[in-house]
């Protein structure tokens, strides 16, 4: 009889597990990997289309982002931890931005998962953010990256096929920005290209 | 056999409450590392207040985190309230609620209002989680003893002794403007709560 309720416990376990596999979101795209393709409507501010380098009407592709590395945040206005991180993701942005060689090649974009555009809005006066903000209020970006924790970071090394491997994905702070710019430089090897 | 026949039965019913708990959606800030309770996907209302938007809102007074005691009464005539009622400190919507209301702050003096929170929890339990939030410019009532007392009589304190998630806008007058039993698993929206804070009288 014991023998029989282990059986039984074993293959609960088993069938439960494999079906919330088929039910779960999907894994968390890791470094080395191709990171999903992503759909996100063109911005309404001409100077966010311009930094995009983008020339289409309604909607584009994350690949089409006219760079040779993506900074891709996942923030949510409601978390204390990106609220923190702002600041220095803020220092990111200004340090490619006053780089002679990189400002051209290395965008940032942020996506606030489960957050209106109103609450994205809130955000980016709140902290002044320049780089393009999106809202993602359904959460359908967020299933798609495997439920990330926020703020988690996603470094694409992007190619014309759309399948650039990723050189960072991680969650938390990016800590020092110069660093984390010069190691991302590095490990995607752009600097050879020139 | 009869036992086991119970046992296997009770084994299936685990089984999809575990598989439907998986579905829920929320974000949860790495800020609170691993320390947030996933209490699965809950039944969205508990309870069924008896207020409407009209009433006179009941009068409470509450000990808050910061050591004081908070009375809705006080600001009676001087500012419009918003209380927001959470089912409890730890979980995940809820922890991802609050923060976002401390960069809305002025929003909600625009408006000439201000935030209480509310949730059925102790004053050490509270202090600790709000403490992770960062500092928040608005007070946190304990409505833990006599337990929930003022959930209850807001009618929104569900059967497990935990609160709905819950908004309701006082009015400078202490009428009752606006209420919202919001489905516990999700987060209402700010863009809500700010359009109705837009037609009060400031």
């Amino acid at each position: 009889m014991k023998r029989k309720l282990i059986a039984f416990l074993a293959v609960t376990a088993c069938v439960f597990f494999s079906v919330q596999m088929l039910f779960a979101a999907g894994n968390v795209p890791e470094k080395g990997e191709i990171f999903p393709e992503i759909t996100l409507p063109v911005p309404e501010r001409t100077h966010e289309t311009e930094y995009l380098g983008i020339k289409e009407k309604t909607h584009f592709m994350i690949s089409q982002i006219n760079a040779d590395l993506i900074i891709v945040e996942i923030f949510s206005m409601y978390c204390p931890y990106c609220q923190k991180e702002a600041p220095n993701v803020n220092e990111l942005f200004a340090l490619i931005e006053q780089s002679e060689k990189y400002s051209c090649r290395v965008k940032i974009i942020g996506i606030g998962a489960g957050n209106t555009p109103f609450e994205v809005d809130v955000f980016r006066s709140q902290y002044n953010i320049r780089f393009p903000l999106f809202s993602d209020e359904t959460f359908s970006i967020h299933k798609k990256i495997g439920e990330v924790r926020t703020p988690h970071f996603f470094v694409i090394r992007n190619t014309p096929d759309g399948k650039g491997k990723m050189v960072y994905s991680e969650v938390g702070s990016i800590q020092d920005p110069a660093k984390f710019l010069e190691r991302i430089i590095r490990e995607s090897a752009i600097r050879q290209e020139e | 056999m009869l036992r086991t026949r119970k046992i296997s039965l009770l084994f299936v019913i685990v089984f999809f409450v575990l598989l439907l708990s998986s579905g829920a959606s929320y974000g949860i800030s790495e800020q609170f590392k691993g320390k947030i309770y996933a209490p699965g996907s809950l039944k969205p209302v508990d309870s069924s207040t008896e207020l409407k938007p009209g009433m006179k809102a009941p009068v409470f007074t509450l000990p808050s985190t910061g050591g004081e005691k908070i009375s809705l009464a006080k600001f009676r005539d001087k500012k419009n309230v918003v209380i927001s009622f959470v089912p409890a400190a730890w979980t995940p919507v809820c922890s991802d609620q609050w923060p976002g209301y401390n960069i809305a702050k002025h929003i909600f003096e625009k408006n000439n209002a201000i935030l209480i929170g509310i949730t059925v929890d102790n004053i050490p339990t509270l202090f600790a989680w709000t403490r992770e939030m960062g500092e928040l410019w608005f007070p946190v009532l304990s409505d833990f003893w006599p337990h929930g007392a003022v959930s209850k009589e807001y009618g929104v304190l569900r059967s497990d002794g935990t609160a709905e998630r819950a908004l309701f806008i006082v009015d400078k007058k202490g009428i009752i403007r606006y209420i919202d039993v919001h489905d516990i698993n999700t987060r209402p929206s700010l863009d809500v709560l700010v359009k109705e804070l837009e037609k009060l009288e400031k």
